[in-house]
C-alpha cells in the first residue's frame, strides 16, 4: 500500500499546478489586538490531487480556504490559482474565476431552502451560462434520482450534503473545496458522503482540498496535511489513518 | 450571464422567497399600493373638481378677450358705451353677475347662494352662445321678458322647479317671485346658475345702472397685450377699474385652493411615506434572514453587481405589483367617492359641481414612478448591504445583527435633524411651504435613522438598572438583554410605526391648536347675545336704513352694532378680499377685533388718516405691514388708510379689511348693511327680542342665531374638513401596524432556534410569548416616546410654518394630551398583541427540531 502510494504520488508530481500559495501571511485584528494566523505559508497542489488538511482549532484552516476561494485576501503573499494570481483580480473578476474554476461543499450544507434540488443543483450552471440540463445526472451520481423536485425540507441531512456535493460539481470545476463536510453527519453517513465526495471529484478530474478534524474523513484523500503556526507539514501517521471508521 | 439566464435565476430566487414569505411580501405590497392609492385617488378627485370647477367659471366668460371691472362687486355701467366704441373692439358684452340669497329654508340650501348672470341678449349670443336661454316655442320673448329667469339643469334639479314654476328669491328683506321660463342652451354637468335678462335683473335685484363687468371681444389682428395697457391708462379715475384677461380668472379660481390641494395632496404622500419606511423594514429584515444564502450565493459566483441588481429587481416587483394595485384601488376609489361625495373632499372650495372622473395617464405614470421609486429607496440601503456584505463572515451563524451595525451610527441622523431645522428657516416658494414640507421629511427621517441607536442607549441603561435589580424576572431580564444588545433588527420593525405615529402626533396637535384657536376666535368674534341677518351668504342680503331703524328701536336691547362687508378685488390673479364695515373703538379696537400684536394707538395715528384693520393673510398676500399707507377703491378718488392693527381671520384665507362703518359710510354712498350684532338688556331672552323683532313688516325675512348656533356650526364645519384628514391619518398607522406585523413575524421565524433553546433550558412557551410582548411592548412605547417628541417637533413646523406659509393664519399651540395618550396606549397593546401573535407560530414548533443542527 506504502509503495501504491508513493507511486500515485510521484505521478501527480509531474501534473501542472492547480494552485500555488506562495509565503501567505494573514492577522486578524480586533480592538488593536493583532492576532497571526497564517505565517509565510508556501503550498501547491497538483492537478486531481485531493488533500485533507488537519489541524486545531483557530489554526486558521477556514481561513486559508477562504483565501484560496479569494473570499479574503492575504496580509502577505500570493495565491495562484491555475497560474492566475488572485491579487491581480478585482471583486468581480475574482468571483467570476471562483464561479468557473471552484466548487463548494461545507458543513452547514448551505442549500437554498426554497429552491427545489434540481434548482440548487443548476445555480452553478446558470452563473456559468451553461445549459441547465446536467442536474438530473447529477442527482443520480449522489443517488437522489428522481428527486429534483423536492425542496430541502424533505431531506434529511446526509441528503441534503449530496446535493451540495452535486451543487459543487455540476459547473465541472477545476478545484473542489470543503470546509467540515461531514461535521454535521453521522458517522455512517459521513463515510458515505466522505466515499461519494471523493468518487466525484476523481470521476470529474477535480483537484480537492477537505478541511477537518476527522481523521477518518482526511484518509479518503490523496495526502493528509496539518496546518500548525509554522505552516502546513505532512501528516505524520499517515498509514494509521488508511482505515477510515477506525479512526473517527 | 446570459439574460435568459440571469432571469431564471432572478425567477428562481425571488418566487421562492415570496412563495415563503407570502404575508411580509403582501404587507409591503399593500402598503405601496395604499399609498399610491390615497395619492392617486386624491389627485384624481381633486383635478376633476378643479378642473370642472375652472371649466365652469371659464364657461361663464364666453369667448371674451379681455373684460373690464371694478375692484368693488359693481361698476356703473357708463363705463359700458366707453368700451363698445373703442375702435379694437368687436364687440362689449354687459353682465351683471350675483349670487342670490335663497330663502327656501331646505337644510341642503340654508346657506346656499344662486349664481345669476344678467345678460343682453342679444351680445351675449355671440359672446357666449351657451348660456342663452331656450323659452317654450310659444313664449320666444321670455328671453327679454321682467319677470323670466333660465335655469341650467343642475339649477333646476337642485332647486326642484321646472320650466313655468315660480322661483322664489331673496333681496334684502323682501321675495323676489320669478318664472323659469325654460332652460339653458348647454351648461356643464353640476353647475347651478341661472340666467335673466340683464335690464330685469338690475331692476328686480337692486343693481340699476351698475355691471358687474363688461367683456370684450377684439378685432382679429388686434395687439391684445397693447390694447390692455392703452385701456388701463385711458379709463379714468385710475384704479377705478381692473382690466383683465379671462385666463386670470382661472389663476385665480387656481390661487383660491392651491393651498387646499397642495396640503390635500401631501397628506396623502404621508401613506406612501410610511409605506416606504415599511418597505425598508421589511427588505432588510428579509436580507437579514436571508444573510447566509445572499453569503452562499456570493460564494458560488454570484458578483456585487448581481447581488445589489437581485435585490432592488426583488423591491422594484414590489413597487410594480403594489404600483399597479395602487393606481386601479385610486381609481376606484376616486370614482366611487365623486360619484357619491362630488369633487368637495371637506374643504368648501368646491361645492355642489359634479366633476366628470378622466384617467390621467402622466399622473398615473407619475404615481406609479413614485411607487415604484420609494420601493426602491426602501430597499437601496438593504440592498447595498447584501452586496457590501463579506461572504465568509456571513455564512457564519451569529452574524445576523452585524449585517445592521452600521444603523448604529447616530450621524446621519443627526445631520438629516441639522438640516430639518436649517430648512425651517427657509422662505415658502410661490406661496406654498416647500421648504417647510421638507423639514417635516429630514426631521421625520432623521428621528427614524437615530432609533437604533437611541433603542441600544436606552435598553443597554434599563437593562443594568433590572440586572441590578434584587427580584430580576427572567422574562422581564430575557427580553431587555435582546433589546440592548441586539436593538438594530427590532427598531428597524418600528420605522413604519414611528413614522405614522409621528406624523399623527404632528397632526393631531396641528388640528388641536387650530381647533382651539378657531374657538378662541370665534368666541372672540361673536360678542354679542343675538345676530340678524338676511341670509347667510350672496350679493344680495341686507338691510336698508330704515329697517336698521326699526331693528334698532326694539324694545330690550342695549346695543347694535350693523355690520356692512362686501368684496373687493385689488389683485386680479387673486381672490376677492372681504371689506367689513363695522362700529370699532378706535380707541380699544382690541375690544372687537382679535388682534395678534401691537397695534397703533389713536393718539399716534396720522391726523386725518382713516385707521384700517387688515387680517394676516393681507401681509403675506399684499405686503401690508403695521403703519403702512395703503391706497383702497372703495371711493372715487381713492382714498389712502392706514393700516392700524392686525387681526386673526379663521373664516377668509385671502384677506380682510375692517374699518369703521362711519368712515365707510362716509367715503361712499354705500348705506346698507348685511347684519345686526344685538347686546340685550339684562334679564331679556333672546326669543322675546326675536319675538318682537318677528312683528316687524320685514320680520319674517330675518335670520336670528345665538353665538352658540354659530360656534357649533363653524366648528361642525371646521371637523368637516379635517374628517378626510383623520381618514389619511388613520391609513397611515394601519400601514405602520402592517409594518410592525410583518417585522414581528419575520424577527419571529428567524428566531425558531432561539426559542427552541429557550425551551430546551426550561422557558414555558407562554414565557416566551410574555418575553415577545415585553419586547414589542417596550419597543413601541419607545417609538410612542421618540413619537411624542418628534411629533410634538414637528407639529410646531407645521403651526408656526406650514399653516402660516399655506394659509397665511397663525395659531397658539395647543396639546390634546388625551386622546393622544389613548391612541399611543391602544398602539402600544396592539404592537404587543402583533409581537405575541407574529411569536404564536414560531414557539408552536417542536423545540427539539428547532435546535437541530447535527442530522
Amino acid at each position: 500500500m506504502e509503495k501504491s502510494s508513493t507511486r500515485r504520488q510521484d505521478a501527480l508530481n509531474l501534473e501542472p499546478a492547480i494552485l500555488e500559495l506562495r509565503h501567505i501571511g494573514k492577522a486578524y485584528s480586533s480592538a488593536g489586538d493583532g492576532r497571526q494566523v497564517l505565517t509565510d505559508l508556501s503550498y501547491t497542489l497538483r492537478v486531481g490531487e485531493y488533500v485533507a488538511i488537519m489541524g486545531e482549532s483557530g489554526v486558521g484552516k477556514s481561513t486559508l480556504l477562504n483565501l484560496i476561494a479569494g473570499l479574503d485576501v492575504p496580509d502577505t503573499g500570493e495565491i495562484l490559482i491555475d497560474g492566475i494570481t488572485l491579487s491581480s483580480l478585482d471583486d468581480d473578476a475574482a468571483t467570476r474565476l471562483r464561479r468557473r474554476e471552484f466548487g463548494f461543499i461545507f458543513q452547514a450544507f448551505h442549500v437554498l431552502p426554497h429552491l427545489t434540488l434540481s434548482q440548487n443543483i443548476a445555480l452553478p450552471l446558470l452563473l456559468n451560462d451553461i445549459p441547465a440540463g446536467g442536474t438530473e445526472h447529477m442527482l443520480d451520481a449522489v443517488g437522489l434520482t428522481g428527486r429534483g423536485h423536492h425542496f430541502p425540507r424533505h431531506l434529511s441531512g446526509g441528503e441534503l450534503q449530496r446535493v451540495a456535493i452535486a451543487r459543487a460539481l455540476v459547473h465541472r470545476p477545476k478545484l473542489i473545496l470543503a470546509d467540515e463536510p461531514t461535521g454535521n453527519l453521522d458517522p455512517d453517513t459521513a463515510h458515505d458522503i466522505l466515499m461519494l465526495m471523493r468518487r466525484e471529484i476523481k470521476a470529474n478530474s477535480a483537484s480537492g482540498i477537505i478541511v477537518t478534524h476527522s481523521h477518518a474523513a482526511a484518509a479518503t484523500a490523496d495526502r493528509v496535511l496539518v496546518l500548525t503556526k509554522d505552516g502546513l507539514h505532512p501528516f505524520v501517521a499517515e498509514r494509521d489513518v488508511d482505515l477510515p471508521k477506525q479512526n473517527k | 450571464m446570459s439574460w435568459r439566464n440571469k432571469s431564471m435565476l432572478a425567477r428562481w430566487l425571488l418566487s421562492g422567497e415570496w412563495q415563503a414569505h407570502r404575508v411580509q411580501s403582501g404587507v409591503a405590497v399593500i402598503a405601496i399600493a395604499l399609498g399610491v392609492a390615497l395619492g392617486f385617488a386624491i389627485h384624481l378627485i381633486n383635478t376633476a373638481a378643479f378642473n370642472e370647477f375652472s371649466a365652469a367659471a371659464r364657461s361663464l366668460s364666453g369667448e371674451s378677450d379681455l373684460e373690464v371691472r371694478g375692484p368693488q362687486a359693481t361698476i356703473d355701467e357708463s363705463i359700458y358705451p366707453l368700451l363698445a366704441e373703442q375702435e379694437d373692439v368687436e364687440l362689449a358684452n354687459p353682465v351683471l353677475e350675483l349670487d342670490v340669497a335663497l330663502p327656501n329654508h331646505s337644510k341642503e340650501r340654508k346657506d346656499a347662494t344662486l349664481k345669476i348672470l344678467g345678460l343682453d341678449i342679444f351680445r351675449a349670443s355671440v359672446m357666449a352662445p351657451d348660456l342663452i336661454g331656450i323659452p317654450a316655442e310659444d313664449k320666444l320673448f321670455d328671453v327679454l321678458a321682467d319677470d323670466a329667469i333660465f335655469l341650467s339643469p343642475a339649477a333646476m334639479e337642485w332647486l326642484g322647479v321646472k320650466q313655468g314654476d315660480t322661483l322664489n328669491l331673496s333681496v334684502g328683506t323682501r321675495k323676489v317671485a320669478l318664472r323659469v321660463a325654460g332652460g339653458l342652451r348647454r351648461a356643464r354637468a353640476g353647475q347651478r346658475i341661472g340666467v335673466m335678462d340683464i335690464a330685469t335683473a338690475q331692476w328686480r335685484f337692486h343693481r340699476l345702472g351698475q355691471l358687474s363687468r363688461v367683456e370684450l371681444k377684439l378685432l382679429p389682428g388686434t395687439d391684445k397685450a397693447a390694447f390692455k395697457a392703452q385701456l388701463e391708462q385711458e379709463l379714468e379715475p385710475q384704479n377705478q377699474y381692473l382690466v383683465a384677461e379671462p385666463t386670470t380668472r382661472e389663476t385665480r379660481v387656481a390661487n383660491m385652493s392651491r393651498a387646499y390641494r397642495v396640503n390635500l395632496n401631501v397628506l396623502a404622500m404621508v401613506a406612501l411615506f410610511t409605506g416606504t419606511f415599511l418597505v425598508f423594514s421589511t427588505q432588510a429584515l428579509s436580507i437579514v434572514r436571508r444573510r447566509h444564502q445572499f453569503a452562499l450565493l456570493r460564494v458560488l459566483g454570484f458578483t456585487r453587481k448581481q447581488m445589489l441588481g437581485q435585490v432592488l429587481w426583488e423591491g422594484a416587483i414590489l413597487g410594480c405589483v403594489g404600483s399597479l394595485l395602487g393606481l386601479t384601488l385610486g381609481y376606484a376609489t376616486a370614482t366611487s367617492a365623486l360619484h357619491y361625495f362630488g369633487g368637495d373632499l371637506g374643504g368648501g372650495f368646491f361645492p355642489g359641481i359634479k366633476p366628470v372622473m378622466h384617467f390621467d395617464p402622466v399622473a398615473a405614470m407619475v404615481f406609479f414612478i413614485l411607487g415604484v421609486g420609494i420601493t426602491l429607496l426602501g430597499s437601496a440601503a438593504p440592498a447595498w448591504e447584501a452586496a457590501r456584505a463579506l461572504p465568509a463572515p456571513a455564512l457564519k451563524s451569529g452574524s445576523e445583527d452585524t449585517a445592521l451595525a452600521k444603523l448604529e451610527n447616530p450621524w446621519p441622523g443627526l445631520l438629516f435633524l441639522a438640516s430639518g431645522i436649517l430648512f425651517t428657516r427657509l422662505p415658502p416658494i410661490f406661496d406654498l411651504p416647500i421648504f417647510g414640507y421638507l423639514a417635516v421629511a429630514q426631521l421625520l427621517t432623521g428621528g427614524i435613522i437615530l432609533m437604533p441607536p437611541l433603542s441600544a442607549l436606552i435598553f443597554t441603561a434599563v437593562f443594568r438598572m433590572v440586572q441590578h435589580a434584587s427580584h430580576a424576572r427572567p422574562v422581564l431580564t430575557t427580553a431587555l438583554a435582546r433589546l440592548a444588545n441586539a436593538p438594530n433588527q427590532a427598531a428597524i420593525a418600528l420605522g413604519g410605526i414611528l413614522a405614522s405615529f409621528t406624523l399623527m402626533v404632528a397632526m393631531a396637535i396641528m388640528v388641536a391648536s387650530f381647533r382651539v384657536s378657531v374657538d378662541d376666535w370665534l368666541r372672540h368674534i361673536l360678542p354679542a347675545d343675538l345676530y340678524v341677518e338676511t341670509a347667510a351668504s350672496g350679493d344680495t342680503r341686507g338691510l336698508t336704513p330704515d329697517e336698521m331703524k326699526a331693528l334698532a328701536e326694539t324694545p330690550g336691547l342695549v346695543r347694535v352694532d350693523f355690520f356692512r362687508s362686501s368684496k373687493l378685488m385689488l389683485d386680479p390673479s387673486r381672490p376677492n378680499i372681504t371689506l367689513i364695515a363695522r362700529p370699532i373703538d378706535i380707541s380699544e379696537p382690541g375690544n372687537t377685533l382679535p388682534l395678534t400684536g401691537e397695534s397703533i394707538p389713536v393718539a399716534q395715528l396720522p391726523k386725518g388718516a382713516i385707521p384700517i384693520w387688515v387680517s394676516e393673510p393681507m401681509m403675506d398676500l399684499y405686503g401690508y405691514t403695521l403703519g403702512k399707507h395703503v391706497t383702497l377703491p372703495i371711493a372715487i378718488p381713492a382714498r389712502t388708510f392706514i393700516v392700524a392693527g392686525v387681526w386673526r381671520d379663521y373664516g377668509r384665507q385671502f384677506g380682510a379689511i375692517q374699518m369703521r362703518l362711519a368712515d365707510y359710510q362716509a367715503l361712499t354712498d354705500d348705506q346698507l348693511v348685511n347684519d345686526a350684532a344685538l347686546w340685550l338688556e339684562q334679564g331679556v331672552a333672546p326669543e322675546q327680542v326675536i319675538e318682537s323683532m318677528r312683528q316687524l313688516p320685514f320680520g319674517n325675512a330675518l335670520k336670528f342665531s345665538d353665538p352658540g348656533q354659530i360656534r357649533a356650526l363653524s366648528l361642525n364645519i371646521f371637523d368637516r374638513s379635517f374628517a378626510v384628514t383623520y381618514l389619511l391619518e388613520g391609513v397611515a398607522i394601519i400601514i405602520g401596524l402592517l409594518g410592525v406585523a410583518a417585522s414581528f413575524s419575520a424577527q419571529a421565524l428567524a428566531r425558531i432556534k432561539e426559542f427552541g433553546m429557550l425551551r430546551h433550558i426550561g422557558m414555558t412557551r407562554r414565557q416566551i410569548l410574555g418575553m415577545l410582548a415585553i419586547e414589542g411592548g417596550l419597543l413601541t412605547a419607545l417609538g410612542v416616546l421618540l413619537g411624542f417628541v418628534l411629533g410634538g417637533c414637528i407639529s410646531l413646523i407645521l403651526v408656526f410654518i406650514v399653516n402660516p406659509q399655506s394659509f397665511h393664519w397663525t395659531m397658539q399651540l395647543s396639546l390634546p394630551w388625551e386622546s393622544l395618550l389613548s391612541v399611543a396606549l391602544t398602539l402600544m397593546f396592539l404592537a404587543a398583541f402583533t409581537a405575541v401573535a407574529s411569536g404564536r407560530h414560531a414557539v408552536s414548533g417542536n423545540p427539539e427540531r428547532a435546535v437541530r443542527e447535527d442530522w
